[in-house]
């Protein structure tokens, strides 16, 4: 095989495996891209949503934390300061997770409203805000214009 | 004092890292010998230096100096011995400390031990190894001091965070960093060559031995931290495809991509060019790695607290090394000449295969860590790729990377025989279609799980079936069957249990993807519940304090089918330093499967949370990735690698005369 031919032949087999893999990576761009909602960036957006898995962030209210009977779902609701979301999550939470706290669930929106996190994402740190949250209060705080501000840290 | 000390040094080593990055270059450049030298004793500065720093750290560890910053906001009176010695490099500028000993101790390595090293080249590597040296010292002493003293002292440190106080991640960083400053060495050759403007089998043979140094230890870094996030986290998993994560994990395909096209330009002189662009991207996505996990970018499930100026310092470190290689290479790749040609079915073409997918799976990793970032950049809204996304991508093209690893040793050089290599793999052939007669019987599918527990049978069984032909097992005398393994070049033993360790590893990985049983309940003492089969009775929880912590420990009797398997003992922990709660899970493991229970919290009504889990054959993942490691090992120990042996074997004139003293 000549030297040209087999450049030729390299060249094919290159191209096709970027071929496989831009064809691979758009497809499953299409299914499994996971958006990031804030409570209020979800009151827009509730009919875009339905069916499919999301992020949703915000602070962990303060009193909103209620474990039910069954001893293993726990309610609780997100909220940036301006909206709030009911969050149903059936499972052992992160050992992170505290009232005041930054929070990211993953997980689908009930059609009554209630979003049935199958996820919630834990840290390592304490002092840690994941930064589409901090993001997210931010918005909402520039939103809500003149009140006191609810993120402390 | 000693803290003064260790900062003292590790300026004196920036100072030392700047002669040695600009005078041997320049000396490379216009044949001044006495300048070429500088680099050696500076190498062995360097190396002296930073070890004082070093050890002035530890120091100031081990004795608890709160009057030291680092050692307030990382480290407790309390803490037990290991991890205040493994607190230093448990924290961000503890770890960049040790990632600069690293890279000095490599650049050592090449000093010491690079005697048949063309003057010119080693005077090279060096320097550009002091280059990068130079950056991180600039990163440490500008952004992230260890040394930067408070007064006054507090009386007690806020502690390690807790889920670092842990054996396996005691090591998991130093092997991580060992890895990635490991391929700085491919780097700094790669580079190094380039400015030479020539790559043979002789420069292939001294960058081997170090990417396999560097491979070996980012195999184990990666496997002890899945390990530790499959028992320390309590989630039951050991791999998420979480940014973090992927940060290592882009290096090792890379390196493993290295490792194997190193091997085409050492026996055949040929995919030169493709092998030094391998060598400066491999390094690229190590430094990348460490900025992304640095800077906080991206959010993790393993995401620490971060200063976003540090993560803007290594961007442009990145920046600079990677577009500076990447620009000198663009000028100077065209000059190496075009070595050995091929045909397409031959070894070096199944090696061009391995190649191909592994970058095209880097690629495809690479887009889905980074796309997030991307559309957060051009304000395109908020997204994330979780593992639906690699495991679409990723997968499908480790299928044939497998299915042809198996068959790749079998050719020849130059030009193949399929046929007859398809033949001789009749065996795996043989054990392929058993497993998956039998997964289907045991299992009946999924149809993905069955199609991996076939490949890697195909990849342990093709291996071993390498092995046997090349001893001609059965065809001719045990005895001198054996006699002719003991011959075998070690590097070709290195091969077969690297590639038998990944199908072992992959039926792990299947295995628990597949067919885990989970199950979350809410226990009273007394409560019995089922996975899988096993019976599993809670006892109780007695508590104490231990050390820096409390712990309430459960006692879980495990059964099957009334009798007794195992007493399970997993832990809940509070460390009042850091008001916080860790969970340590117990697993019982009868190598074919985990039984694995971690105890969560106690409600108002006296229930606990137990997550209960059967994680079917995930023990051969680790078995999988102790095999990587030791093939990675026996090969190194061939002595054609040796750093300090290459010019005993035979090798092309052209080589011969290169590497001639």
């Amino acid at each position: 095989m000549t030297r040209k031919k087999r450049r030729l032949y390299m060249l094919g087999l290159a191209l096709l495996g970027l071929g496989t893999a831009t064809a691979l990576t758009l497809t499953a761009f299409e299914d499994n891209l996971v958006f990031f909602f804030s409570p209020t960036d979800l009151q827009m957006k509730v009919a875009e949503v339905q069916d499919r898995s999301f992020r949703l962030g915000g602070l962990v209210e303060d009193g909103s934390v209620k474990r039910q009977p069954d001893g293993i779902t726990t309610d609780f609701r997100v909220t940036d300061g301006v909206n709030g979301v009911l969050v149903s999550y059936r499972g052992q939470l992160p050992d992170l997770f505290r009232e005041g706290q930054g929070v990211v669930a993953e997980g689908k929106l009930r059609p009554d409203g209630v979003f049935l996190a199958r996820e919630v994402l834990a840290k390592h740190d304490e002092n840690y805000m994941p930064p589409e949250v901090a993001d997210a209060l931010k918005r909402a705080e520039h939103f809500r214009a003149g009140e006191t501000t609810l993120v402390k840290e | 004092m000693i803290p003064e000390l260790g900062h003292y040094a590790l300026v004196l080593a920036l100072f030392v890292a700047l002669v040695q990055a600009t005078l041997p270059m320049a000396g490379a450049a216009t044949g001044n010998a006495a300048w070429m030298a500088v680099a050696r004793p500076a190498a062995l500065a360097q190396v002296l230096l930073i070890a004082v720093a070093y050890l002035a750290l530890t120091w100031a560890y081990v004795v608890s100096d709160f009057s030291v910053m680092n050692v307030v906001q990382n480290s407790h009176s309390l803490k037990p011995m290991l991890y205040k010695v493994s607190g230093v490099w448990g924290n961000h500028e503890g770890s960049m400390i040790l990632w600069v000993a690293m890279l000095a101790v490599f650049g050592a390595a090449v000093a010491l031990f690079g005697r048949n090293l063309p003057p010119t080249l080693k005077a090279r590597v060096l320097s550009v190894q002091a280059m990068i040296g130079v950056g991180f010292y600039l990163f440490i002493l500008m952004t992230s001091n260890p040394f930067v003293r408070v007064i006054p002292a507090p009386l007690e440190g806020n502690d390690l965070n807790p889920l670092l106080q842990d054996p396996g991640l005691a090591f998991h960083p130093p092997f991580l960093y060992l890895g990635y400053v490991g391929f700085s060495m491919a780097f700094s050759f790669a580079v190094a060559a380039l400015i030479e403007g020539r790559v043979d089998p002789a420069w292939a043979r001294w960058v081997r031995p170090w990417t396999l140094v560097a491979w070996s230890s980012l195999t184990l870094g990666i496997a002890m931290g899945s390990w530790w996030a499959y028992y320390e986290l309590g989630w039951g998993g050991w791999w998420y495809w979480d940014p973090v994560e992927n940060a290592s994990f882009m290096p090792w395909l890379a390196g493993t991509a290295l490792l194997h096209s190193a091997i085409v330009v050492e026996k055949r002189d040929a995919l030169k060019t493709w092998t030094v662009l391998l060598a400066i991207v491999t390094f690229s996505l190590s430094l990348m790695g460490t900025f992304l996990v640095r800077s906080g970018i991206l959010t993790s499930v393993h995401a620490f607290a971060v200063d976003p100026e540090r993560g803007v310092f290594i961007l442009f470190l990145l920046i600079i090394a990677t577009g500076g290689s990447l620009a000198l290479y663009a000028y100077r790749a065209p000059s190496l000449k075009a070595g050995g040609v091929f045909a397409p079915v031959s070894r070096e073409g199944a090696l061009v295969l391995n190649n191909l997918l592994l970058s095209t799976a880097t690629a495809t990793v690479f887009i889905g860590t980074l796309y997030p970032l991307f559309l957060d950049v051009l304000d395109l809204g908020k997204v994330s790729v979780g593992p639906p996304f690699f495991n679409a991508t990723f997968v499908p093209l480790m299928i044939p990377m497998v299915a042809v690893m198996a068959v790749g040793p079998l050719l020849a050089w130059k030009r193949g025989d399929l046929p007859g290599a398809l033949k001789r793999l009749w065996s795996a052939a043989a054990a392929t279609l058993a497993v998956v007669l039998l997964t289907v019987w045991v299992y009946g599918g999924p149809v993905m799980a069955i199609v991996g527990m076939g490949l890697a049978a195909w990849a342990t069984v093709g291996a071993l079936a390498e092995l046997a032909e090349r001893v001609r097992l059965f065809r001719i005398p045990l005895r001198d069957s054996l006699a002719r393994a003991a011959g075998l070049p070690r590097g070709t033993w290195g091969t077969t249990i690297a590639h038998a360790s990944l199908g072992i590893a992959i039926v792990g990985m299947v295995g628990s993807s597949a067919w885990q049983s989970e199950t979350i309940q809410a226990m009273r003492v007394g409560d019995t519940a089922e996975v899988a089969g096993y019976s599993i009775r809670f006892d109780g929880v007695d508590q104490g304090i231990v050390e820096n912590f409390r712990t309430d420990i459960g006692r879980f009797t495990v059964e099957r089918d009334g009798a007794f398997v195992a007493t399970l003992t997993p832990e809940r922990r509070f460390y009042p330093s850091q008001q916080m709660t860790t969970t340590e899970a117990a697993i019982h493991t009868t190598w074919l499967s985990d039984v694995y229970i971690a105890l969560g919290d106690p409600n108002e009504a006296g229930q606990w949370t137990v997550r209960l889990y059967h994680h079917p054959f995930v023990p051969w993942i680790w078995l999988g990735c102790i095999g990587l490691v030791a093939g990675g090992l026996v090969s190194l120990s061939d002595r054609r690698l040796r750093v300090g042996a290459p010019e005993r074997r035979r090798s092309p004139p052209a080589a011969a005369a290169h590497a001639a003293e």
